[in-house]
């Protein structure tokens, strides 16, 4: 197996887990209502368990710790798409990427649930089961908000406008591409896209939301080999603070 | 000192996040293996990926089994045998109705929307429930109000 590839996957599946998962810690004691709080932090608290498990099997294939890995590089060396590292703007733009980015990840942890690299498919059969209540939470109210007010619809649409194509740019291939799809390692982010296109469809379709034409979208890209917004770094330097001054403390 | 005897003994660690609830009958301690030199290894398998309870339960593990005098004891954590709600024993069951927390529905196969929604109240029994939402105090906690009774109630969640 090529470990190089293999090892790109899993940086670009764990950091968009983590970088996203900090963002949703973001919501705590924001949320607009109790219930909204207590979910963008399940959520965040749910991805960075991911994170850890993915930094983990990274570990096993020599990498440095979880810890010294999420803590220690910097932005150029993130391997996130720039739609996770976006701040978390106000609460409609947070639903339309908890939307985009999630249908998009349990696809993902189903296919990566029958990889041919045995410890992946195990994590990936753990995560896709936890990933369902956070498709669900987010089609609940993209349902019920995206068919409400006047003002709810028009919020939504426009992030949705502004959203999609960072939301395109989770599927940037890398070099590895060819080779995770033919050692089975993954089914490749052609048949992902495709897949969530039609199911990010079916549940807007329902609303009084406009789909966007995605083909006329240009996707930005360049996360997957370090390019990144401005707000990246920041988010790195706030997250790393405490383990920059004690790499040993505890609380 | 064999299997049995220290399952037993594991039937005093509880859950951290709900103590009427012993992990054994959670689910979570797949296996006890005793080799030749007498170390004990409990394998275990996490709930929820980034549930905080694990590493206190992984602790509480070894400290249980030194007390009873096992000098040599380790947990091992492992996805290989990925732990879901239908490995919640009966017993368990019970525990968590009688703590007030709906117990996860068995279910077969696929885990579809029908039975994530789907709660009974564990103060009046009622079926006539909706689900508030899908997160709550803990990872493995949603929300659910009762028609019948007019209660909010927690359930553990199916996964």
């Amino acid at each position: 197996m090529n470990t190089d590839a293999l090892k790109d996957l899993l940086y670009r599946l764990a950091d968009d887990q983590l970088i996203l998962g900090h963002r949703n810690s973001e919501w705590n004691g924001l949320g607009p209502i109790l219930e909204e709080d207590i979910a963008f932090s399940s959520m965040a608290q749910d991805k960075l368990g991911h994170s850890l498990q993915l930094y983990t099997l990274l570990h096993q294939l020599g990498e440095a710790e979880p810890d010294t890995v999420a803590f220690t590089r910097n932005a150029p060396q993130f391997h996130c798409a720039q739609l996770v590292e976006l701040p978390i703007g106000e609460y409609d733009f947070s639903l339309i990427r908890h939307f985009l980015y999630d249908h998009a990840e349990i696809l993902r942890f189903e296919a990566l649930s029958h990889s041919s690299y045995e410890p992946l498919a195990q994590v990936a059969r753990k995560l896709k089961g936890e990933l369902k209540y956070h498709t669900l939470h987010a089609n609940t109210w993209i349902k019920q908000l995206g068919s409400s007010t006047e003002e709810a619809i028009e919020r939504l649409q426009n992030s949705l406008n502004y959203t999609l194509p960072f939301a395109l740019g989770l599927f940037e291939k890398t070099a590895a591409e060819d080779q995770i799809i033919s050692e089975g390692i993954f089914v490749g982010e052609d048949e992902i896209k495709a897949r969530w296109q039609e199911n990010i469809t079916k549940i807007l379709s329902q609303t009084a939301l406009d789909i966007p034409d995605l083909a006329a979208l240009t996707p930005v890209f360049g996360g997957r080999i370090g390019e990144h917004t401005e707000y990246l770094q920041p988010l790195l330097d706030e997250m790393a603070e405490v383990f920059r001054v004690d790499p040993t403390a505890e609380w | 000192m064999d299997k049995a005897t220290i399952l037993t003994w594991l039937e005093a660690v509880k859950d951290p996040e709900i103590p009427v609830l012993s992990l054994v009958d959670l689910g979570v301690i797949r296996d006890v293996l005793i080799d030749e030199s007498g170390r004990v290894t409990v394998k275990m398998t996490p709930t929820f990926s980034g549930c905080p309870a694990m590493d206190y339960m992984q602790r509480d593990v070894v400290q249980t089994l030194q007390a009873h005098g096992i000098a040599d004891v380790q947990t091992e954590m492992s996805f290989e045998e990925p732990w879901d709600t239908n490995m919640v024993s009966e017993k368990g069951r019970e525990a968590l109705k009688n703590f007030g927390l709906a117990p996860p529905p068995a279910y077969q196969g696929i885990l579809d929307l029908d039975i994530l929604e789907y709660a009974q109240c564990p103060f009046c029994n009622s079926h006539n429930t909706e689900l508030r939402t899908p997160f709550g105090a803990t990872l493995c906690r949603s929300m659910h109000y009762c028609n019948d009774c007019r209660q909010l109630f927690e359930q553990f969640k199916p996964v």
